[in-house]
């Protein structure tokens, strides 16, 4: 039977919990602000023989995520974890574990990019990530982070799928702050998860195999791209199955979004990470003073689950796509950018306008919320849609 | 007991022919006469940084090693192999691979991504310990690309990054020292060979594969591409770099410096460089006293690696 234990404890602390949990065989680690307490918790780990991974102590990000292929495709299942700039440096080998089909978990700890430096909480790093091929779920709370790099590894690992994961946390806010949340028992876990099987793997002997060879010069490289957008997009139906698998087991609700107050919402924001809970706190005073309003959470990122947007946002009047991140000189922010494509098939779109907010973990209150809800109010009453970019509460 | 070149022909090759690698290219003999002294029974994984050796040779669908092989990236072929080798401790801790089963690991990578964008890589792979051969192909230049120049490449040598004309003749700098570089991360055993002496480099191969931990050999291989040299004549190229001193053979074992192949008469340099193209500037009258500069870098290298081995080495005066 599945035994949960109640703790009080960090995002960064649950991660690797649950990355002690799934029983990687390697882990390639290197240190990185706000990320280093996953990697420290792992040490620990090692050091007192509770885990049997080799922990491969590297001297930069990109040997991280160098040596995590080298490892997968060798036939391991391996975790690691970054945060900005070190997501950053692994740019051209995170396309090339997704390239490459190797099932690797990473957690991010969403930081901001340089310059000006900055240590802090946006979503910068992984929005930069998000053409790289991997599937990225956020997380609100330090539960999420939990929950979502439990099933990372069952994700990864389904053989419909085999692309890299990653789990990640908002910085600082989820990675650092104490949480309540409910941790499961190791047997449950590990039963869950189950055995990596790899199909490919160096390691095994009688069947060499090559992995990463050549597909230019007229050979097959735009196929091989067909067949890894495919299995992204096979990745959809496969995330929803083993997260409502996952959520019968824990008894939390896990959907590629979540919506609250969204059955009869006429505005909405839609937000991702642990901004959604001040979205909702403010959301719900306003229900009490009669406004109908809602709240759209984006728990998985990639695939991007376009459909199950269109289909919360199809009665609402105004919305609001909160980006915690730039696209300099798009029309907006990422998230907006595709809840607004997500729209564009609607009989009726709803107005859409789109907030910057909380870069470089510039404080999120909830009078912001409250200010982004009167505008869409006064959308909903009639106003007209600003289409001006708005960096929400910037001095 | 030292292989005998009958027995080595007995051996199957591990890299097949078939390949796409030039006429005369010297990585390509690197490659099979390093991985014949891994034995026929040797169960290994290659891995490959991208560069000439790896396009020419895993065309997909078709493969010439017959190893299992990984190519990731050009800087990382060290960090990968690593990661293959620390995937092998992990599963055996794991119970999935049985406890006395042996493998090993190899990374090749060119001087580029070896001496320049490797370095990282290579030097963390190196410092970590893993139980991995990695084996520098040094031709001198980024030779895929179209001859770039490295910093392996000769001090006055031409590339097409470092070029010839009124104001400077050729490369401005001397070549770095990458095998006393990963000497001094005290790895068990660190070499440099050459294409040419077919004993040397396959003795220092097996002691390679033999040790515990991380070895690392730097090979001269000809590129008559880059080096603008007859493709007929790559393993006489090479010879000429080390009966001219441009390339000593030496190891270091456990600390032990030791020269390997004794050359009491050291030839002039010109005779390493007149067949080659990439130095035809230095023989206009014009440049003798740059020649003199080349051969001067040679000697001053050549003294450094003898001093080291009469003061590290376990026999003084072991060179002439």
């Amino acid at each position: 039977m599945p035994e949960q234990t109640t703790v009080a404890s960090t995002g960064n602390i649950l991660v690797a919990e649950a990355m002690r949990q799934a029983n990687p065989d390697v882990i390639p680690a290197y240190p990185i602000t706000p990320q280093t307490t996953v990697v420290e918790e792992l040490a620990k780990y090692v050091a007192q023989g509770r885990i049997h991974a080799e922990y491969v102590n590297v001297e930069s990000e990109h040997s991280a995520m160098s040596a995590a292929i080298g490892a997968s495709a060798a036939g391991a299942r391996v975790a690691t974890a970054t945060s900005s700039q070190g997501l950053a440096l692994m740019w051209e080998e995170l396309h090339i574990a997704a390239g490459m089909r190797l099932p690797i978990v990473m957690f991010n700890a969403n930081r901001a990019l340089s310059a000006p430096i900055n240590i802090h909480c946006d979503h910068s790093d992984i929005m930069g990530a998000r053409d790289t091929g991997w599937i990225i779920l956020f997380a609100e709370t330090a539960q999420e982070a939990y929950d979502n790099t439990v099933i990372s590894f069952r994700i990864a690992e389904h053989p419909d799928v085999l692309l890299p994961v990653m789990t990640t946390a908002d910085g600082f806010i989820t990675t650092h702050s104490i949480d309540r949340a409910e941790v499961m028992d190791d047997a449950t876990v590990a039963e869950f998860i189950g055995d990596y099987e790899p199909e490919f793997a160096l390691l095994d002997e009688g069947s060499p195999v090559s992995h990463g060879t050549f597909a230019g010069l007229g050979g097959p490289f735009f196929e091989f791209k067909r067949s890894q957008r495919n299995a992204i997009d096979r990745s959809m139906p496969v995330i929803k199955q083993i997260a409502a698998e996952w959520s019968a087991i824990c008894g939390r609700p896990f959907g590629m979004t979540e919506g609250w107050g969204m059955e009869d919402a006429e505005v909405a924001i839609v937000v991702i990470g642990s901004t959604a809970g001040n979205a909702r706190h403010v959301a719900r005073e306003l229900r009490e003073q009669g406004v109908k309003a809602g709240v759209l959470k984006v728990r998985c990122f990639r695939p991007f689950p376009a459909a199950e947007i269109a289909e919360a946002l199809k009665g609402v009047k105004a919305v609001a796509v909160l980006d915690r991140s730039e696209s300099f000189g798009a029309e907006g922010g990422p998230l907006y950018l595709e809840t607004r494509s997500a729209l564009y098939d609607l009989d009726a779109r709803p107005a859409v306008v789109n907030y910057i907010y909380g870069l470089g973990g510039s404080d999120v209150t909830l009078d912001l919320m409250r200010r982004v809800y009167g505008d869409l109010s006064d959308i909903a009453g009639g106003g007209a849609a600003s289409s001006e970019l708005v960096y929400l509460g910037a001095r | 007991m030292a292989l005998t070149l009958k027995e080595l022909t007995h051996r199957q090759d591990k890299l097949a022919g078939g390949h796409r690698l030039c006429a005369g290219c010297g990585a390509s003999i690197a490659v099979r006469q390093i991985l014949l002294a891994a034995g026929d029974d040797a169960h290994i994984v290659s891995g490959c940084a991208t560069g000439c050796l790896e396009v020419s040779t895993t065309i997909y669908p078709y493969s010439s090693w017959r190893t299992s092989f990984i190519h990731n990236a050009f800087e990382n072929s060290a960090a990968t192999i690593s990661g293959v080798e620390a995937a092998f401790k992990g599963l055996q801790r794991a119970g999935k691979i049985p406890a006395e089963k042996r493998m090993k690991f190899v990374a090749f990578g060119g001087d580029g991504g070896t001496y320049d964008i490797g370095l990282q890589s290579l030097s963390g792979a190196m410092e970590r310990g893993h139980d991995m051969v990695y084996v520098c192909y040094d031709n001198g230049a980024y030779m895929n690309t179209g001859i770039q120049r490295s910093s392996a490449t000769p001090f006055h040598a031409w590339a097409t990054t470092s070029e010839v004309g009124k104001a400077q003749q050729g490369k401005q700098q001397r070549r770095k020292d990458l095998t006393s570089i990963i000497a001094a991360h005290g790895v068990p055993y660190a070499a440099q060979a050459s294409i040419s002496h077919w004993r040397d480099l396959v003795t220092k191969a097996e002691k390679a594969f033999a040790v515990e931990g991380p070895a690392f050999l730097n090979v001269l291989a000809t590129c008559p591409r880059g080096w603008r040299s007859p493709y007929n004549k790559s393993v006489e190229m090479a010879k000429l770099g080390v009966q001219t001193g441009f390339w000593p053979l030496f190891e270091v074992e456990d600390g032990t410096w030791r020269q390997t192949v004794r050359v009491p008469q050291r030839k002039p340099i010109e005779e390493f460089l007149k067949p080659q193209g990439r130095f035809k500037h230095l023989f206009k009258p014009e440049n003798a006293e740059l020649m003199k500069d080349v051969q001067a870098e040679v000697d001053r290298y050549w003294d450094y690696i003898v001093r080291r081995c009469e003061c590290e080495g376990d026999a003084p005066k072991a060179a002439e």
